[in-house]
């Protein structure tokens, strides 16, 4: 299991170089001209928890969707020591777990169970591994016994925990999270964010929600219009007010 | 996703782009129906309604090639056609021995085989200019003058506006499910086809309910600004002179591609 | 193509203008129908439903899953949206996505759509809300399976009718395109039919109310599984016949004129035909060098046009 996690204030950003993800120099241009990213150069260690904090449009879902092959087919991006091609996707996929933005995307299943099953059913796990499997991820994400609930009928904060289940299931080494706070009321934000923090995996997630980033990720990337503008400790990077307002973030203070 | 890939709306400063969308829809219908018409074997009056069409490409200011290059998509329903070249009418050709079945292919069957092809190829050009030329609100207003139930011609606008909401959340789903289809080295993976149709089926499911109830959350709305069943919309559209006029020489030529047809 | 190329589309050209006159005075008929039964159960909720659903029908067209060694199957929907909205609103429904389909993507023609929207439309609505609804008391699993064999045999059906139709129109020969026709839509039947089970299964435990016995029998009367047997019946007869003994049929539709819809080869025009005011074929071969001259000149004219533009720019 990773590095567990440590609070904010001793902050110390561990020097591995990369050796879980790397992306060296990242280029892409969507189909109808618009270049999305230009020259993305990131490396996350295992055990890091790092936010993905930009404006609209500054490239970042397009980022993420790159790490597990759904954008991209030729791409600089090394995973756990493999290169990101087209016959290592499917095992990349096992890698990276990537969750959605809007969990109805992610939820398509008749019930919660199968929701959750479905990815170590694909992987072609035995049915008592799979059945294990769900146990401990609904559990993991505090819903244990909604596995016969139809996802259609639950509320936007269980929609969004089980999707995170759907993918932990997998037993991923890198969590990937789009925007996961989003929508959410505080009640059911405060719950995630406390999720979050309790989880012990390596963790990228995109957000504009600053105070969680403050709360939870030590490290904090910066994006805007396709680059990497920054790329450190959260608490510096929050006290740059500059820096903040130049591309698009509001200070905490 | 970034593109709007259903707009096949090509902009540009033309005579055809501003022509009256009616008449625009009556010429296309009126050239298919004419190229049906004519006989097999009608080389010459194919070639001319040919002459007709590259001269609409030319006058949209498209491109001469622009609906020759996107009309090889119609291609691959081609083979269904193969088989008339076996028409048992007319004189053989040659004799081929397959074993379970013996194909002769005759002079008549090409000629109709060929006819056939070019009928179509021509018929999916002058539809793809039209969409090209006119933007698809003009085109349901023009089928509306045209005497279409409005109910049906509604229905159809409501398609077309939701259709890239609906079609971005199954392109969504369908990553969704991408992301989570993952294998092991030396697992036989994937689950079975029953699994995924199954899955398929749920997604199906999945999205009618939330399209029935996004459905509703629309009739909430139109009613809400004080809809009671009947559309109302503002005509744009005048004919004018210029109009009549397309609409003359485009009905000359046609009766003169017919004439060569049936004459020639 | 973004979207299910199901060969049902067909395109223009490929069918006698006799053939398409029919199949669009039944489907004028039944889709006018349709405008006005769908206009008295739901009133003004009517287009927004229906055109949401048939945006839904045309991006479940998309929909696709993966059976083999990179091929993929696809879903037809007119069973389905029959079956949940009421016979007439699925008519409806896949009369506007065949139309969008055919007049914005050239997914099928516009002088043969009328017999595509009978194929896709029409004939699934028939049999797949007929045969539900003589099951739509039934229990839960006798629903399901009726469900699923009524999809199945309506694209069978909706095959058997495109066949018929090219047969028709001396676009192919029976013996040929039957056989392959029904076969490749047998296979492609039966995802249809399972997943129009599934998705009925999800939507019942979803919404319920949405899917129950009382609104189905409201939504169409009997004469709808009157109509479903009849030609489920005819389907299931025809076809082993047809493929069976073509030669019997094609005999059949010789005498009747049928074949080719009277157009015949021009090699036999030519010797027999006498333009009465034009006399001789010597003047004729003359016109058509001075026609052929003409689209020469027309063409080079054209092709001059955009040269030049193209240098200009």
């Amino acid at each position: 299991m990773p590095v567990k996690h440590k609070t904010p204030f001793e902050l110390i950003i561990p020097e591995c170089e990369g050796d879980l993800l790397q992306i060296q120099d990242l280029h892409f241009a969507y189909p109808d001209g618009h270049q999305a990213l230009r020259g993305i150069n990131l490396s996350i260690c295992e055990g890091e928890k790092i936010a993905l904090v930009g404006p609209n449009g500054a490239g970042k879902s397009t980022l993420m969707l790159h790490l597990n092959g759904i954008l991209g087919e030729d791409t600089p991006i090394t995973i756990a020591g493999l290169k990101l091609e087209k016959g290592n996707l499917p095992l990349i996929r096992a890698l990276v777990g990537l969750v959605f933005q809007n969990p109805d995307d992610q939820l398509f299943s008749p019930t919660v169970f199968e929701d959750v099953a479905f990815g170590p059913l694909h992987m072609g796990l035995p049915e008592e591994e799979v059945r294990l499997r769900v146990e401990e991820a609904l559990a993991a994400v505090g819903m244990d016994n909604f596995g016969s609930r139809l996802s259609h009928h639950l509320s936007m904060g269980q929609k969004k925990r089980i999707s995170i289940a759907t993918v932990l299931a997998m037993h991923p080494q890198i969590l990937v999270l789009d925007e996961p706070t989003a929508g959410l009321d505080p009640r059911a934000r405060r719950s995630l964010i406390n999720f979050l923090r309790d989880l012990p995996i390596t963790m990228l997630v995109s957000t504009h929600d600053l105070r969680m980033v403050a709360d939870l990720f030590p490290r904090m990337v910066i994006m805007d219009e396709g680059k990497i503008v920054a790329d450190g400790q959260t608490q510096l990077l929050l006290k740059d007010e500059d820096l903040l307002l130049a591309h698009g973030l509001e200070s905490l203070s | 996703m970034h593109v709007d890939v259903f707009d096949q709306f090509h902009f540009s400063e033309s005579r055809v782009h501003s022509l009256d969308p009616r008449v625009k829809v009556v010429i296309t219908v009126a050239f298919i129906l004419s190229n049906a018409i004519l006989p097999d074997g009608s080389w010459l009056a194919l070639a001319l309604a040919w002459l007709f069409l590259l001269l609409g490409n030319d006058l949209s200011n498209l491109g001469l090639g622009f609906t020759l290059k996107r009309s090889l998509i119609a291609l691959p329903f081609a083979l269904v056609a193969v088989s008339a070249i076996f028409s048992p009418l007319g004189e053989p050709l040659a004799d081929w021995d397959l074993g379970f079945m013996i194909l002769v292919p005759t002079d008549a069957g090409l000629i109709r085989f060929a006819s056939i092809m070019l009928r179509s190829w021509l018929s999916v050009q002058i539809a793809i200019l039209l969409v090209a030329t006119t933007q698809f609100p003009d085109l349901i207003h023009a089928l509306e003058h045209l005497r279409l139930p409005r109910t049906l011609t509604t229905i159809i606008a409501f398609l077309f506006r939701y259709l890239f909401v609906l079609t971005n959340e199954v392109h969504r789903i369908q990553r969704a499910r991408k992301s989570r289809s993952a294998r092991l080295p030396n697992v036989r993976g994937g689950g079975n086809l029953g699994w995924r149709i199954k899955t398929t089926g749920s997604i199906v499911g999945q999205l009618f309910t939330r399209s029935y109830e996004r459905s509703d959350r629309i009739y909430q709305a139109m009613i809400s600004r004080g809809y009671t069943g009947h559309i109302r919309t503002l005509n744009p559209h005048q004919v004018k002179s210029q109009d009549w006029l397309v609409l003359g020489i485009s009905a000359g030529m046609l009766i003169l591609i017919q004439l060569v047809g049936w004459i020639l | 193509m973004l979207y299910a190329p199901t060969n049902l589309h067909i395109p223009d050209g490929f069918l006698t203008i006799i053939v398409s006159l029919i199949f669009w005075l039944i489907t004028i008929v039944m889709v006018g129908l349709a405008v006005s039964k769908t206009n008295k159960s739901l009133g003004e909720k009517q287009v927004p439903l229906m055109g949401v659903m048939a945006a839904f029908i045309f991006a479940a067209q998309m929909l696709n899953f993966p059976i083999a060694g990179g091929t993929s199957g696809h879903f037809l929907g007119g069973a389905l949206a029959a079956i949940v909205l009421g016979p007439w609103a699925g008519i409806l429904v896949m009369t506007a996505v065949v139309g969008v389909q055919g007049l914005l993507f050239q997914d099928g023609g516009l002088l043969v759509m009328g017999a595509n929207i009978f194929n896709m439309g029409i004939l699934t609505a028939v049999i797949g809300f007929g045969l539900y609804r003589l099951v739509v008391h039934q229990k839960r699993g006798v629903r399901l399976v009726v469900a699923g064999g009524g999809a199945w045999i309506a694209t069978m059906a909706a095959a058997l009718a495109a066949s018929l139709q090219l047969w028709l129109s001396g676009t192919t020969r029976l013996e040929i395109v039957l056989p392959a026709m029904l076969g490749v839509h047998a296979l492609i039947g039966v995802g249809e039919g399972l997943i129009t089970v599934a998705a009925l299964a999800y939507i019942e435990q979803t919404r319920p109310d949405l899917l129950n016995a009382e609104k189905t029998t409201r939504e169409g009367g009997r004469g709808w599984i009157v109509g479903s047997v009849l030609v489920t019946l005819a389907a299931v007869l025809i076809s082993p016949l047809a493929s069976g003994s073509p030669d019997g049929l094609e005999r059949v539709a010789e005498n009747l004129g049928f074949l080719g819809s009277g157009q015949d080869a021009p090699y036999q025009i030519l010797p027999d035909y006498t333009i009465p005011f034009l006399g001789e074929t010597a003047v004729s071969t003359i016109l058509a060098g001075v026609v052929g001259a003409v689209i020469l000149m027309g063409l080079l004219i054209l092709v001059g046009r955009n040269l030049r533009r193209r240098t200009e720019v």
